[in-house]
Order: structure tokens, then C-alpha cells, then sequence
């Protein structure tokens, strides 16, 4: 009978199922610290009289993600994985030396914190082993005197703080305060607490006091739920204490267990007398751990009991009901069926027994269930199969998991909050590889959740082998392959960290980010090899990370010779000096022998430097322009220096601005001092061509209104840019005049260019000045075109 | 807001709002009010992704320059600096860092690098000590900007300089990771040619890039069919002619940056009567130009000699519409007409903008200079007397004219002679240098050492042969209805275009010689599709990637290509930066100042 193992108080219906017995071989959990971790996890258990090398453990617990936490009266936390290897400790602080009386773990969302007790009534509290910062809380008066009696800790909202009761008194604990508190609602007779208890979820709080009442409420204090009184007054008494949706309830052992539903109070039944038990709260029941057994203690889930109730009407009863008949083939399935169906509640019928499967722990009832399900399936047509589907899936693997070869006993429920993602870590670290790659696979989780996830941790662990080198990079490469989302830098990193860093560079290499392997490859002082990945990576900034890396590693001929031999550092180097350390640049252009540049690089810094320096700098430019076989710039370069120095000599002499001007500025400068014997001479030294000098003299001249000397400039020789540039000239310049500019291009014989002008401006006085000059016989065709303009103009 | 980003056949605003999620995202993970310090050189491109009024809704109330030295006081809780990852940036932002903690004060820091985090900064940020003091280090990648519905452009300036020139290679980088985001967005992209250096160096990025994420197969139909990567020095040429487009001359004579034009202010005065000669503003107009404005649209592709024409018949319709409201007799016409308003408004006011544009661009275009300089150019371009001196440039030099101009001019002459001789070259290096300054020395090694200038080496002249083959030299251009790709410059047909569309057809093997002739290797890859995306598409979509710059006119003329009939093909654009010949050549110089003693 399905329901033999439930238990009816007056309200609803607990049952408790049997997990596991228990191989372990003890007389009584009497003398041991136990711990177990939520959600069907491990079991710590520890002699209290095993003698520790490193000292007397006082309590035991597990961290959220399954790491034992032992905390010794000295202060000292060890930690150890779930396989019992020590991975590392921290310490409690000063304070604790020696003086640990009591200690609790505790737990908020993907954090374990612990506090401990000292002698001298201190508390301290690491919020987060992780993080390990340690709070060092106020002190509470009068403990010395009146004791504490009990006390827990209640962490909440990334807020931790503790409740304790000393005498009468309850305080509040938290980082910087003590409040003492009075608890509304509790018998005024009481006098000291035995115990306290937090929910599961810290939001509530049990107390027990010596009038054997208990008092529940929320864990701020301020709002009590429940007060009752118990019969019998036990001092020593352990509480656990739960809420889920529906119920919570305290337990009080030795020698009766006390179970208290939502507003009603349970006594279970006795125990052996002589069995010590250890209660552990999960969310939706309590496990009972004995040195026998092993067993699960919770509340019949309501679909369960509408189906299973003796003569329940329920949809999903009669599902059941219409599928054992069916098998029978008997034609009372149909009736069974046709009652549902005229209900129209064959949909809900399905889901409950969907639902009640996922309450069962025998994969037998889960079966049956499905089966009537599946059965209740074939009458819908528009059913969705996804939660059918679904719940098969999961309770494969939840069958799977509570196998006592890994002896996970998960309820649905807890299944549900804890999350696949969790479930696999806790498989990956009992290395139950195969297992949880199966489950990904079967539940069909995206790989790099899944699969790679679960084969990152295989290879990580593989890795600490003691298989040569190459037997395991050939495994895990063999195994793991292009699977996607597989860091090979990771399991690398783990290999280097466990001292194997030819593993570590063997498993690089499968790395296909650049990106990746360089950051290690650094740490793994791998300098040369990190170049030669960041370069392939084209990522510049991590050439540049590694180039900074090797100018500290290495001497620096060696470094050069590395630049040397991988052109992009070395431009990217380059381009580094250039901004930040000038010095360097002109060293690694000598070790190069990079002449141009380095001649670059002294014009460059000679424009920082006063004149003389200047020069002396330029002159450096011009060797090794002359080595770089760069004639050209070489003789500019001396050119330059040449009229540094003139400009110099003319600024002394003076007293204006010559110096920083280009050749042909200094011309048309000296030119406007009227200095045209210097002009003169810059023009012949340095072998302006003469083009450039007569448009630089004309336009000089013009500017300066000097008509005189231009003219006379006009008739040193002919113009090597003909004579228009002259009349560009004076039309931009002030002294604006046609005739002016008539005159002077026929004071020059050229006449034909100032007809053209005269015709094209069409004006009277123009043509006839032009037409004046002109010879009537020998510029016949000329005479002609300006007779034609003028008998133009003249009709206008 | 950016609707024009998304008319086109990629909808390019997915990337901006993409872009845009991401700056709001870490805008939210520093809670509180904040401030924004600025490298200022971010601040134009963050301006296409987003306005003010986006951080401010993000609680940002402050914003600064980074400069050197302690903070402004603002009364906010966090402060954040928007930089490049430069070492130099750093050194300025440990300074202000000091000082605030020197004045302890109680705000929060925070870093958003970029494009892209970069270890050797925070490095430094460390042997600064200030690396702790940072509550968040963040990277917000930015490598490819919308820039207008068929246009994304990295905004990165010196791109063309660090490549060519530095041989830093940290914009490719970046170019191969902003591809690999576009990838991510809108498939992966099955074909990928490509010439040059650098465009080799980008196409092995991202194919290592993609070995990077084996397995998780991008399973988005792709948009894109080709992906064209060419490299600037592929060709030389084009950016150094002036462009004869209506947004290129925009371009040319004021400059665009970062899609806005400062115009001289003069024309734009609004005529109010009664107010005739009231004092000018000195202000410049700031224009925003993209294909959201409706007529720009329309004209700035064309050849400026055609605007014209589309402006006045713009005008007729316009004041045709407004005389409409004659006509309306009834309650609801008036109510119809009414309605339009708004609409017709806009577009008289940008037609307007559009005229004086017009107007001041025409008053360069038939100025006689303007005209010699084409001249000469066109001359260059079909190879007239390229080896030897050019008197123009000779009189251009002699009467001191803009330095760049010359150097547009001699560098266009290298390039269409394959090189100067010895003695034409130096003797334009020496008048450069006599009469601009000695200090542009370096300036001319860089232009040599870009290629732009060359030595003629005993190899024949190849650019006539390039010229014939592509036929980049077009005599009957029709600038109104043009029919080739050549209109955009009045008869040059900008080379990277042509490599392009020889590319759609006949296919580069028929032009293998030539490809030979032009610098770097030309390659083409494929990449592997998922099963089930591989489609057949009577029209193809090529994303092209200019590799150093690209400029408007060439953007005109895949436009151009985009929308002819037979082609077939459209083509979205992708730049390290949008150039000229002008700011070209400015990013290459190097500046020699003497200090001011």
C-alpha cells in the first residue's frame, strides 16, 4: 500500500520515506560532530575525541558549493573538498586564538559565512569564506556575568547578524550595534532560553524557553506567529526549525520528536533511546540522519494525497484508477474515463498524475503514474506533451542521482530551486564525469553550460594526473577536441598552477584564442613564445603587453634582438618610444642602423633645441643622411644649416626675426627691408631658379609700392615668366591704373600684350594710347584688331 | 531619430541600436548621477550614436574635456571618463585621479576604453597607482559607426598613417573585429575577395577570429553575399584628385566631419523684411548632412554641374505647391493643404540651405584658379607630360600657394608617371622645401615612404597600361544623365571603384595583369555556411571595405553602380574614415615647430 508510510495528524498527512541505510560503521553519533549540506548533500561527520595535529576541532560545516569547513578552537578554518583533500585555511583573526568555544556556518545565496564564539563572549563573523574579511562584532554587556545561553546567526538581504539570548535578555547583533530586544507576545515568567532556532530561509525564528514554550516568529522579532507550550520541558534540545509554503514546524529530539504543522503540534513518536538522531532542514522536509538510517520526512505534497487517498474522486485518482483497469482490460477503464471526461477535467486529471509523479521517490510508483498519464494523454488532442516530456526527463536524472552510488537524495521540489546548473557541479565535484555528460546530454543543455562545462572540469582534474605530459595533453585533446565554449587556457592554467608547466604549454596550443594563451604564457615567463601568440592574434595591445613584459625580463641587447627578429613589435615598440621615451628610439635606431631614421630623429629633436644646438644637431642629420646614401636630404639638410647661420648672422645684425623662416621668406623679407644686396646674395648661393625669383622680387616690390625699382628690375633682362605676372602683379597691388600698366608693358616693347589687354577691357583711352605706340606698317594685323575694338567701344 | 540608417536594403540602425543598448547598459551599472569626461577626439563620433539627451536620461549632468591637471567641481556621485586607450590619455587621468583623492573627495570612478579595454593602460593605470580607484573597467566597442543608410565609417583618422606609414596595425585590428560584429548581426558573410597588404592582414584576422568561436555557428541569413576588402594604397590616385560630386566639393572646400559641415555664415541669413543690414553672425553654420534630408538625398551624388538644374526645378514644384492654397476652396482642401505645411516648410527651407551652398561652391568652381588646378590634374590623369617639371605647379610653388595643394599636385604627378625622375623629384623636393620650410623634410619622407612619392625605377611606366585596361579615363562623360562611373570626377573613373565593378563582372581574371601592377596580393576566401542558409538572390549585396579612407566621390559611384539597372548589385560602404586629398595628405605630415623662445 502506497500510503503505509504516512502518519495523519489531525490536519494533514506526513510521511517518511527511507533514503539510505546507513553503511557506516559507529556506535552513536553521540560523541561526533555531524554536518549535512542542504539539498540532499553530503554528510560530514567527525570524533570529537579524534585528536588533530593542528588542533581540537570545534564544529563542522558545509559551504554552499560542498567544501567541508572545520573549524578548530584556535581559530583556524580548514578547508576541504567533498573528497576529503585539504584545499587551503584561513584564520578566524588574533582574537580567536585558541578561545574558539563555538562556531556556526551559515548560509545566504551562493555565499557560506561563518561566526564564532570566543572565551571572553566575542563574536567575529566572515560574511564570505571567499572574501575572508573578518567583523569583529561589539561587544554585549553583562555576558560575562550572566552567561549566554544560546544563539544563531540570521543572514539575510547581504546583512548578517546574530541572535543571542543571555538570562532574559535577547540581543541583536550586527556589525556595529547591540540592541536588546523584547520579543512581543511571550509569557513574562520566562526567565532563559534553551535554545533558538532560524528557518531555512532566515525569515523566521524559534525560541524555546525554560517555561517549555516555544514562541515562532518572524526573525526581526517584531511580529510573533505562534506561541505554544510543550509538555515536557527537556533542558537539552535540538531545534530545527523550517517554513515552506505551507508549514513549518520546530523539532525538538531526545527522546521524542516534535514536529510542529502550521498551527497544530505534532509528536511524532519515540525514538530508540538509545539512538542520538541529527535533523537536516531542507526546503520541503526534514532528513533524519541516525547511525542506522537514513530517511526523509515530509509533508504528503496535496496532489499526492488527492490522488492516493483512500476513495478520492479526484481527476487524477480516477486516472489512475481508469489506466489499472484498462490493463486489466476490463470495461470499467471506459466508465472511470467517461466520469473525468464528463467533467471535462481530463486535462487537469493528466497533470496531476504528471505532477504526483514528481512527489514519488520510487521509480515504480513514478511509472505508474506516467503511465496513466501518458494513458489520459491519448483522449486530449491538443495536449502539450512539453511538461510530460519534461518530467520524465527530470526524474530520470533525479532516479539516477539518488542511486546510493552517488547517494544525492533530491526531492522534485528541491531539484526544481537548486537548478540543473548547480546539480552539475555538485556531480563535477564527486568527479562523477560520465553522469553529469550524460545528463546534459539527455536534458539537452547548450554545451558550453553542459558538456564543455562538465569536460572543463574533467581535463582540469585529468591534468593533476600523473601520466607524462603527453599521455594527458593527448587525452584531453582527444576527448574535449573543438568542442565549442572549451577554455584550453583554463585547464592550462590549472595545469601550471599544479606545477606542470610543460602540460600547461602543450595544452596551449589547442587554444585557439590569442587572447587567451598570452596572459599565461606571461605568467609561465614564456616571453618569447607569448610574442610569437599575441602576434598571430594581430591584437596590438597584447603585443604591447608582451613587449613591456620582455623590456623588464631582459637585458637589453637581448630585447633588441628579439624586436629584431619580429618586425610588428618592433614598429609597434617604435611607435611607443616615439611618445614616450625619445631616448630609447635613437638607441634602437644605432642597433639597427637605420641611418635614415635616425637622421629623421635628429631633425626631428634639432626643432626642440636653441640655434646653435640646432645646427650641431642638423650636422649629426647630415652624416647620417649621408650614410643612408641620401644625397638629396643630405645637401638640404647642409643648405639649411647654411641659412640657419646666415639668418642667425642677419638677426644679430638687425635685431628682427629671420630665424624659423623658409629661404624664399627670408628673400621676400630682405627684399622689403630693401636689402637687395642680401637678396641678391641668397639668390645666387643657394640657386633659387630664376623663375621663382622674379615672381618673389615682383610681388615683394609690388607690395612694398617700390614702381621704381620694379621697373627697373622689369629691364634688367628679359623675364623669364613673361609679363603678365607683371600685371597680376599691380592689379592686386594698391596703385591700381590700366594706363599705368599700359605704359609700363610698352616701356617694355611689349606691345601685344598690352593690345590684348586694351581690347579686352574695351575702354577708349586704353586703345588709343595702345594704338599710339604702335608701328602702323610692321603691326599691321595688330593696328587693325584695335581699330576694330575702338569703333566698338565707341557705339556704346 | 536615425531613420535614414535603416532605409536602405541592410538596416544599418540595427547596429546603432545595438551601439546604443550598450552605452545605456553601462551607463545604468554606475548608479547614481553622473559626469562624463571626454577625450575629446571621441566626442564627433559618439555624436552619430548618441545625443545628449541619452545620457542625460541616464542621469550623466556634467560633461568635461580631458585635460590635464584636478577636475571641474560638479556635484555628482560618479565620474567618468570616456577615452582611447592611449598611454598618454592615462598619465592625464592618474592626474586627475590624484587630485580628487587629494581633495577626498567621495566620488566613483570609472573607465570605458574605447574601442576596446587594453592591457598595457590599465598597466600603467597600475604603476600609477590609481588602478583601484576605478569601480568599473569597461570597454564599449566601437569599431564601425552608421554613418548614413549605406555607410559605416570606424572615424579613425589616422588609420591610413599608422597602417602605411607606422606599420601599426592596431585599426585593422579593430576593422576585423568590427566585421566579426557585423557578422554577428547580419550572417556570416560566405565570400570575401580582397587586394592588398593590409586587406590580406584583416581577411586572416577574422578567419582566425572565426576559428576562435568553432561551434557556435551564426545561424542569421546572411545579408551580406561578398565582402570586398581593398587597401588605400591599392590605389593612390583617386583621393588626391579634387572631387567634382556636389557632397564632395562640400567636402573638399569646407570639410565634413563626422557628418556635419561648417559653412561660412553669410549666405545663410534668414531675409526678414525690415530688418534688411543687420550685423552679421561669425559663427560658422553647422549643416548635419545625411540622406534623412530628402533633396540632399537626391543632389549630393551628383555631378555639381547637374545640381543646378535639380535645384531650379526643385524651386518651381515647391512654389507650385505653396500656390496651391489659391486653389483650395473648400474646408477640407484648405485642411489637406494645411496638413502638408510642415512638410512643404522643410523643404523650402532645405532648398534654400541647398541654393546658398550651391551658390558659394559655384563662386570656386568657375574661379580661373579652380579651373587651372582641374586642368592640370586632368591632364596628370591622362598621362600628359608627367615626367617632367610642370610649370603650373612650378608658378603654384613660386606665388607660395597652400602647401597641400602642391603636394596634391606633385604627389598626383608621381602617381601617374609609376614615380618622378631623379631630377624632376628633387628638384620639386628642393622648392618645397626653399620656399614652405626646411621642416617639411619629414614630411616628404613620408609621403616616399607611403608611396605617394616615388623614385622612377628602371620599370616601365605601368599607369597607362592601368588606365587603358580599366578604362579609368572616360572623353564622353555625361555629367547631367551620366552612364559611367566616371561622371564623379568629369571623367576619371576612380580606380577602387572599377575594381569593384570589374569584379561583379566580367570577374578579376580578366584583368589578372593588371591586378599584378597594383601593389599587394588580391585573394578570395570563402566561408563555410551552416546548412540551410545558403540562398539563391537575383540581387547581391557587397560590403566594401576602403582599408585607409575613402572618399565621396568614390561613395558616389558605388551609389551610382548600386542603383543601375544591370549591375545587380548593392553596396554598403565601409571606411576607416571618410577623407579628402586635403586631410589625406594633413594626416601624413609631420609638424616641426621650433619652441617659442
Amino acid at each position: 500500500l502506497l500510503q503505509q508510510n504516512w502518519n495523519w495528524n489531525s490536519l494533514l498527512f506526513s510521511r517518511k520515506t527511507d533514503l539510505y541505510e546507513m553503511g557506516w560503521n559507529i556506535g552513536g553519533l553521540r560523541d561526533c560532530l555531524i554536518a549535512a549540506a542542504p539539498y540532499g548533500g553530503p554528510i560530514g561527520k567527525c570524533d570529537k575525541s579524534y585528536v588533530w595535529k593542528s588542533g581540537i576541532v570545534v564544529d563542522i560545516g558545509w559551504t554552499v558549493s560542498d567544501y567541508l569547513l572545520c573549524i578548530q578552537e584556535n581559530g583556524t578554518v580548514l578547508i576541504y573538498d567533498i573528497l576529503g583533500n585539504y584545499c587551503r585555511h584561513f584564520n578566524m583573526g588574533s582574537e580567536s586564538q585558541n578561545s574558539v568555544t563555538e562556531a556556526k556556518v551559515f548560509h545566504s545565496a551562493y555565499r557560506t559565512g561563518v561566526a564564532i564564539l570566543t572565551k571572553a563572549y566575542r563574536f567575529s563573523v566572515v560574511t564570505n569564506i571567499d572574501d575572508q574579511k573578518i567583523w569583529r562584532l561589539p561587544d554585549v554587556p553583562g555576558l560575562q556575568t550572566s552567561g549566554l545561553s544560546c544563539w544563531t546567526v540570521i543572514s539575510q538581504d547581504r546583512q548578517t547578524k546574530l541572535v543571542l539570548a543571555s538570562g532574559r535578555n535577547i540581543y541583536v547583533l550586527d556589525n556595529d550595534s547591540c540592541t536588546s530586544v523584547t520579543v512581543p507576545g511571550l509569557d513574562p515568567d520566562v526567565s532563559s532560553y534553551f535554545h533558538m532556532s532560524a528557518s531555512f530561509n532566515y525569515k523566521y525564528l524559534a525560541l524555546y524557553t525554560n517555561t517549555g514554550c516555544i514562541w515562532m516568529g518572524t526573525s526581526n522579532l517584531k511580529v510573533p506567529l505562534k506561541y505554544m507550550i510543550l509538555k515536557c520541558s527537556y533542558y537539552s534540545c535540538i531545534m530545527v526549525f523550517k517554513i515552506s509554503s505551507r508549514c513549518r514546524r520546530p523539532r525538538s529530539q531526545q527522546p521524542s520528536v516534535v514536529l510542529m504543522w502550521d498551527r497544530l503540534l505534532l509528536v511524532a513518536g519515540k525514538n530508540n533511546e538509545n539512538d542520538e538522531l541529527y535533523l537536516v532542514p531542507e526546503l520541503d522536509g526534514v532528513r533524519i540522519i541516525g547511525s542506522k538510517s537514513h530517511e526523509f520526512l515530509h509533508e504528503v505534497p496535496a496532489t499526492c494525497e488527492e490522488i492516493f487517498k483512500i476513495a478520492s474522486m479526484a481527476p487524477g485518482a480516477l486516472l489512475l484508477e481508469a489506466h489499472k483497469e484498462y490493463k486489466k482490460e476490463s470495461q470499467k477503464a471506459d466508465e472511470y474515463l467517461r466520469e473525468i471526461k464528463d467533467q471535462n477535467l481530463l486535462p487537469t486529471a493528466v497533470e496531476q498524475c504528471i505532477e504526483a509523479a514528481g512527489f514519488e521517490c520510487e521509480p515504480e510508483t513514478q511509472k505508474m503514474l506516467l503511465r496513466a498519464a501518458s494513458f489520459g494523454k491519448s483522449f486530449l488532442s491538443n495536449f502539450s506533451p512539453e511538461k510530460f516530456v519534461t518530467m520524465c526527463r527530470e526524474l530520470r536524472v533525479l532516479n539516477a542521482v539518488r542511486d546510493y552510488t552517488v547517494g544525492m537524495p533530491l526531492t522534485y521540489v528541491q531539484f526544481s530551486q537548486l537548478t540543473v546548473q548547480v546539480l552539475i557541479d555538485r556531480l563535477v565535484f564527486r568527479r562523477l564525469y560520465p553522469l553529469a555528460i550524460e545528463i546534459c546530454k539527455h536534458l539537452k543543455i547548450r554545451e558550453f553550460q553542459g558538456v564543455s562545462h562538465v569536460l572543463k572540469h574533467w581535463a582540469c582534474f585529468k591534468v593533476q594526473q600523473k601520466d607524462p605530459d603527453e599521455d594527458i595533453a593527448h587525452a584531453i585533446n582527444q576527448k574535449l577536441g573543438d568542442t565549442a565554449g572549451i577554455s584550453y587556457s583554463e585547464i592550462a592554467a590549472k595545469a601550471y598552477e599544479c606545477g606542470r608547466p610543460e602540460l600547461a604549454i602543450m595544452l596551449l596550443d589547442f587554444e585557439p584564442q590569442s587572447g587567451e594563451q598570452v596572459p599565461l604564457l606571461l605568467k609561465m615567463k614564456r616571453g618569447q613564445l607569448a610574442l610569437n601568440k599575441a602576434i598571430e592574434s594581430g591584437d596590438t595591445d597584447l603585443v604591447y603587453t608582451v613587449v613591456m613584459y620582455l623590456k623588464n625580463e631582459m637585458n637589453r641587447r637581448d630585447f633588441f634582438l628579439t624586436l629584431r627578429k619580429h618586425p610588428v613589435a618592433l614598429s609597434l615598440y617604435r611607435q611607443f618610444c616615439k611618445h614616450q621615451e625619445q631616448d630609447t628610439l635613437k638607441d634602437l635606431y644605432n642597433q639597427e642602423d637605420d641611418h635614415q631614421e635616425l637622421a629623421n630623429f635628429y631633425v626631428q629633436e634639432s626643432y626642440q633645441e636653441k640655434v646653435e644646438v640646432r645646427v650641431a644637431e642638423l650636422q649629426k642629420a647630415v652624416d647620417e643622411y649621408s650614410k643612408a646614401r641620401n644625397e638629396f636630404a643630405a645637401k638640404a639638410t647642409e643648405e639649411q644649416i647654411k641659412l640657419l647661420k646666415f639668418q642667425r648672422k642677419l638677426q644679430d645684425e638687425t635685431d628682427k626675426p629671420y630665424v624659423d623662416h623658409s629661404l624664399h621668406d627670408t628673400v621676400y623679407n630682405l627684399l622689403l627691408e630693401g636689402s637687395h644686396r642680401h637678396a641678391e646674395q641668397l639668390y645666387k648661393d643657394f640657386k633659387i631658379p630664376d623663375k621663382r625669383y622674379w615672381w618673389l622680387k615682383i610681388s615683394a616690390l609690388a607690395e612694398k609700392n617700390d614702381w621704381e625699382e620694379l621697373e627697373k628690375f622689369s629691364k634688367s633682362k628679359k623675364s623669364p615668366i613673361g609679363y603678365l605676372a607683371f600685371v597680376e602683379v599691380f592689379s592686386i597691388s594698391e596703385q591700381f591704373n590700366y594706363l599705368i600698366i599700359l605704359s609700363f608693358l610698352m616701356s617694355l616693347r611689349e606691345v601685344e600684350q598690352a593690345a590684348d589687354i586694351a581690347i579686352e577691357r574695351k575702354n577708349e583711352n586704353d586703345l588709343n594710347l595702345v594704338l599710339s605706340r604702335c608701328n602702323q606698317s610692321t603691326d599691321r594685323s595688330l593696328v587693325e584688331r584695335l581699330n576694330k575694338a575702338r569703333s566698338g567701344a565707341n557705339k556704346k | 531619430m536615425a531613420a535614414h540608417l535603416s532605409y536602405g536594403r541592410v538596416n544599418l540602425n540595427v547596429l546603432r541600436e545595438a551601439a546604443r543598448k550598450e552605452l545605456r547598459e553601462f551607463l545604468d551599472r554606475c548608479a547614481g548621477s553622473k559626469a562624463i569626461v571626454w577625450d575629446e577626439y571621441l566626442t564627433g563620433p559618439f555624436g552619430l550614436i548618441a545625443q545628449y539627451s541619452l545620457l542625460k536620461e541616464h542621469e550623466v549632468e556634467k560633461m568635461f574635456t580631458l585635460k590635464p591637471g584636478s577636475l571641474p567641481p560638479a556635484d555628482v556621485k560618479n565620474i567618468i571618463f570616456f577615452v582611447r586607450p592611449k598611454l598618454e590619455i592615462m598619465d592625464i587621468i592618474a592626474g586627475n585621479v590624484k587630485s580628487e583623492v587629494k581633495q577626498r573627495s567621495h566620488r566613483d570612478f570609472h573607465i570605458l576604453f574605447v574601442p576596446r579595454r587594453s592591457l598595457l593602460c590599465e598597466q600603467r593605470l597600475e604603476e600609477q597607482g590609481v588602478l583601484g580607484s576605478f569601480i568599473n573597467i569597461d570597454q564599449y566597442i566601437l569599431d564601425l559607426i552608421p554613418y548614413d543608410g549605406d555607410l559605416l565609417s570606424m572615424e579613425s583618422e589616422s588609420a591610413f598613417r599608422e597602417c602605411y606609414l607606422e606599420n601599426d596595425q592596431t585599426s585593422l585590428y579593430h576593422a576585423a573585429k568590427g566585421l566579426m560584429t557585423l557578422q554577428a548581426l547580419y550572417g556570416t558573410i560566405p565570400q570575401i575577395y580582397g587586394k592588398g597588404e593590409c586587406a590580406r592582414h584583416v581577411a586572416n584576422m577574422m578567419l582566425r577570429m572565426k576559428r576562435e568561436f568553432a561551434g557556435s555557428q551564426n545561424q542569421i541569413l546572411p545579408v551580406f553575399d561578398t565582402l570586398l576588402l581593398l587597401d588605400r594604397n591599392v590605389d593612390l590616385l583617386t583621393p588626391l584628385a579634387t572631387q567634382l560630386t556636389y557632397e564632395g566639393l562640400i567636402d573638399e572646400i569646407y570639410g565634413i566631419t563626422n557628418g556635419y559641415a561648417k559653412l561660412p555664415p553669410e549666405k545663410f541669413i534668414q531675409k526678414k523684411q525690415g530688418e534688411g543690414g543687420k550685423d552679421l553672425p561669425t559663427e560658422p553654420k553647422k549643416l548635419q548632412l545625411n540622406s534623412a534630408e530628402e533633396l540632399y538625398a537626391e543632389i549630393r551624388d551628383k555631378n555639381f554641374n547637374a545640381v543646378g538644374a535639380v535645384l531650379s526645378k526643385k524651386a518651381k514644384i515647391i512654389s507650385a505647391a505653396f500656390e496651391e492654397r489659391h486653389n483650395a476652396k473648400t474646408v477640407g482642401e484648405i485642411k489637406q493643404f494645411v496638413s502638408q505645411l510642415p512638410h512643404m516648410q522643410a523643404a523650402r527651407s532645405s532648398l534654400a540651405n541647398h541654393t546658398s551652398i550651391a551658390e558659394l561652391i559655384k563662386d570656386i568652381t568657375t574661379s580661373e584658379a579652380f579651373f587651372d588646378n582641374l586642368t592640370v590634374e586632368q591632364e596628370f590623369m591622362t598621362g600628359v607630360d608627367t615626367d617632367k617639371v610642370n610649370t603650373y605647379i612650378e608658378d603654384c610653388i613660386a606665388q607660395k600657394d597652400p602647401l597641400i595643394k602642391i603636394l596634391r599636385l606633385v604627389c598626383m604627378q608621381s602617381v601617374c608617371n609609376n614615380g618622378l625622375k631623379q631630377k624632376v623629384l628633387d628638384y620639386y623636393k628642393r622648392e618645397i622645401l626653399q620656399t614652405y620650410g626646411y621642416e617639411h623634410i619629414l614630411t616628404l619622407n613620408n609621403l616616399e615612404k607611403a608611396g605617394l612619392l616615388k623614385l622612377q625605377t628602371n620599370a616601365r611606366n605601368n599607369y597607362p597600361t592601368i588606365r587603358k585596361t580599366l578604362k579609368l579615363w572616360m572623353d564622353d562623360v555625361n555629367e547631367q544623365n551620366p552612364n559611367d562611373i566616371s561622371y564623379v570626377y568629369s571623367g576619371y573613373a576612380p580606380l577602387s571603384v572599377r575594381l569593384a565593378q570589374i569584379l561583379v563582372r566580367p570577374g578579376w581574371r580578366s584583368i589578372e595583369e593588371v591586378l599584378k601592377m597594383l601593389p599587394g596580393p588580391h585573394f578570395e576566401e570563402r566561408q563555410q555556411l551552416p546548412s540551410g542558409l545558403h540562398k539563391k538572390r537575383e540581387n547581391r549585396t557587397t560590403l566594401i571595405f576602403f582599408l585607409g579612407g575613402v572618399t565621396y566621390a568614390e561613395i558616389a559611384a558605388l551609389r551610382f553602380l548600386s542603383q543601375m539597372e544591370e549591375g545587380g548589385t548593392e553596396y554598403i560602404i565601409a571606411s576607416t574614415k571618410l577623407i579628402n586629398g586635403t586631410s589625406w595628405i594633413k594626416s601624413l605630415m609631420d609638424k616641426l615647430e621650433a619652441p617659442p623662445f
